[in-house]
């Protein structure tokens, strides 16, 4: 016991010294070299333009913080859509390629095969060169609705203009889905208390898509359209999705959507042949048998891989640098290359990084658990 | 990727202890028998770009071969690493490369806090605007609201936003790290503008551009560029070399001592001639090199000039503001004496 204490106790001191050797050192050479460090420089003006800002406004004359802030939306803003396309598309891949239809399921095997067996980079390049060279200039560009144009500048779309009622019509939305989860609730009691059963998903979907609608014409069915048009080099007005983030999207949608596929197929193929059949002989319908028999055993296996992956898509977005999306390892870049400060901006990208995975998994473990085997031994 | 390499750098800086202060950098250079110099990976032709066969071609490499004649008196013991606008001053701090000879341009800012020094200047540019014919733009001040391609970390990128707030116009930029890939975004029509020093348009329209002749380059420019080469700061022997061996180039011109020439002047009777190739006198002995140091140099690269007509000449560059002074430029070198 003891002995192991002064091993422990040892082992510790000497990474402690490991890592001062490495602070000071570091330190010491900054200095005798007159490299600036610290962090004052993120108070100071950026001076670069940023391509494209979520949630953030931003001009040359804001400080490096803020860019980095407008980075780190951007990258939010490419995982959390990406996030939820790749889940969808690999769910859907991913039951496909279980599909009895011969066809169905040998079209998914490729699509996984193909997909996750190119570089992403690769992909990306691919993806964006297909948008920006196969696509006309803004001058001609392509109108397959009205209002909506493809050019390789991007796709202009048109934005609904703002109303007072906007505001009242998503209080009803908001309404309408805790009414929908009440009903869901209420609905099972009854299944519970007298077995008889109701059709709460209709009845939900129709609050929740119903009370907004029924305020929209309550106030006269208020909308105009703030529709792109072309004025100069480019089209103004409206919503715009750039040709980098739209390759960046597509990319690691499509590529994550490949693992994601094997997961969920892994997943469902582990759970008993012999639940399937429990679940025929009680009675209960394919689509019942698997909502409630199979997709929660299969989920126990399929969470934790699945961080896996949201965890992947994350930090593959900082791939984003190689076709010009502004994200934060992008700003980071610049910012260190003006700055000269190369020490401080690897340590912010690794920290916020470490932030954004540690949260995901957070998440996920506190979803793993609600899922997991109740009473199991864990 | 490229975060791999900065993290690489810092990496570097971490374990680099005090020899790198103690050892030279000449010492350092001599003992391993050759000088690592960063250039322009992205191959912009007339300053760095590989040849057919593979090998270096440019002024900023003619830099590098003057270095390696000055110190080895063979200008071909040069070793390459082609770096980004992104990576070139991590490699420079971490001792990657001994010298950055990669159309970089001086500025205060670079000098004071990224630990460097700039050793004069080997190309003196301007930021320009280049744009497709067919737009039928005929002035920086009739881009409001154009997409704008250009690379980041660089001064440009400074230049543009700077540019575009004073004449109180917006823009989109389109900011791609390497050169191929900003290039194509241009040339597919991604963006409407390219920005970047005038010398790097003129040298990708004519080596890049699919028809050259679609493409303008509008009249105003914007900055002032001054390239050059950067040494480390703290290490001024090697910063003499590599500043003597620019200027040494800059000054044969000035004598008329060419690659042809230079052995059999300097048999001949003029003082500063043979005090320039080392006949007389011990400049090279003062800089810690052989005393023939600047005969190699323009024996084995030629002058500022012929380097000037081999490289830039061919690809439409005039000599304009980098004439030499008494031709009314603003190439000028201290007396070597």
């Amino acid at each position: 016991m003891k002995r192991s204490w002064f091993y422990q106790a040892g082992l510790l001191a000497a990474a402690g010294l490991v890592l001062w050797f490495f602070v000071s050192n570091t330190a010491q050479n900054l200095e005798s070299r007159k490299i600036a460090s610290g962090f004052g420089f993120l108070a100071r003006e950026a001076g670069f333009e940023i391509g494209e800002t979520t949630f953030l406004a931003y001009g040359a004359a804001d400080t490096y913080l803020r860019a980095l802030g407008v980075g780190l939306a951007n990258t939010f803003r490419v995982a959390l859509i990406g996030v939820v396309f790749a889940t969808v598309l690999g769910t859907l891949i991913g039951l496909a390629r279980l599909s009895s239809n011969w066809l169905v399921a040998k079209l998914a095997a490729v699509y996984v095969e193909v997909m996750r067996n190119i570089p992403l980079l690769v992909q990306l390049f691919f993806w964006y060169a297909i948008i920006s060279e196969n696509l006309p200039g803004p001058r001609d560009a392509l109108s397959p609705l009205p209002g909506v144009f493809l050019s390789n500048r991007g796709i202009a779309l048109p934005l609904p203009v703002a109303h007072a009622a906007y505001g009242w019509i998503l209080g009803a939305l908001v309404l309408g889905i805790a009414g929908a989860i009440g009903a869901t609730l209420w609905a099972r009691a009854r299944q519970a208390a007298t077995g008889a059963q109701l059709p709460s998903g209709w009845i939900g979907l129709g609050l929740a898509l119903g009370l907004p609608l029924a305020v929209f014409h309550a106030f006269g069915a208020p909308l105009a359209w703030d529709t792109p048009e072309l004025s100069g080099f480019n089209f103004t007005g409206g919503a715009a999705l750039t040709p980098e983030f739209a390759a960046l999207l597509g990319g690691l949608s499509i590529y994550t959507a490949a693992f994601i596929a094997e997961i969920v197929r892994a997943g469902v193929l582990a759970v008993d042949k012999g639940q399937f059949e429990a679940a025929d002989s009680l009675g209960l319908p394919r689509r019942r048998a698997m909502r409630l028999v199979i997709l929660p055993q299969a989920l126990r296996l399929i969470v934790p891989p699945m961080t896996s992956q949201y965890l992947n898509l994350t930090k593959n977005s900082s791939l984003a640098v190689a076709i010009g999306y502004p994200d934060l390892v992008s700003i980071a870049n610049t910012t260190m290359n003006q700055t000269g400060q190369a020490i401080e901006g690897i340590g912010i990208i690794m920290l916020v990084y470490l932030t954004i995975s540690l949260s995901i998994s957070a998440c996920m473990n506190w979803y793993n658990a609600r899922i997991a085997l109740r009473g199991g031994a864990r | 990727m490229r975060t791999i390499a900065r993290v690489a750098g810092a990496i570097a800086l971490a374990f680099a202890a005090g020899a790198a202060q103690a050892q030279s950098t000449l010492d350092a250079v001599q003992k391993k028998g050759f000088v690592q110099c960063g250039v322009n990976g992205g191959a912009l032709a007339g300053f760095s770009a590989p040849d057919s066969k593979g090998v270096w071609k440019g002024i900023d490499v003619d830099v590098c071969r003057g270095i390696a004649a000055a110190v080895f008196g063979d200008a071909n013991k040069v070793r390459y690493t082609p770096l980004t606008a992104q990576q070139r001053f991590t490699a420079l701090q971490s001792g990657e490369i001994d010298v950055l000879s990669r159309n970089t341009t001086w500025t205060v800012t670079r000098d004071a806090s990224l630990g460097i020094n700039f050793a004069g200047v080997s190309y003196y540019d301007g930021q320009g605007f280049m744009v497709p014919k067919k737009l039928n733009v005929k002035s920086a001040k009739q881009l409001n609201g154009a997409t704008v391609c250009v690379q980041p970390g660089t001064t440009t990128e400074l230049n543009l936003a700077d540019y575009f707030r004073a004449n109180r116009m917006t823009f989109k930029p389109v900011v791609i790290e390497t050169l191929p890939e900003v290039l194509n975004a241009y040339f597919s029509g991604r963006c409407d503008v390219f920005t970047t020093d005038v010398s790097g348009l003129v040298s990708t329209r004519g080596s890049r551009a699919p028809t050259p002749a679609d493409h303008v380059i509008l009249p105003e420019v914007i900055s002032k560029e001054p390239l050059g080469p950067a040494v480390r700061h703290g290490d001024d022997k090697w910063f003499d070399i590599v500043k003597w061996s620019l200027f040494a180039m800059i000054e044969a011109e000035e004598m008329g001592l060419t690659s042809k020439n230079i052995e059999q002047q300097a048999l001949g009777k003029d003082p500063a001639v043979q005090r320039f190739a080392g006949a007389t006198g011990d400049i090279g002995k003062m800089l810690g090199l052989d005393n023939r140091w600047a005969l190699n140099i323009i024996k084995q690269v030629g002058n500022y000039g012929e380097s000037f007509e081999a490289h830039l000449k061919p690809l439409g560059f005039d000599r304009g503001i980098n004439a030499l002074w008494k031709d009314g430029g603003l190439m000028y070198a201290p007396p070597i004496r």
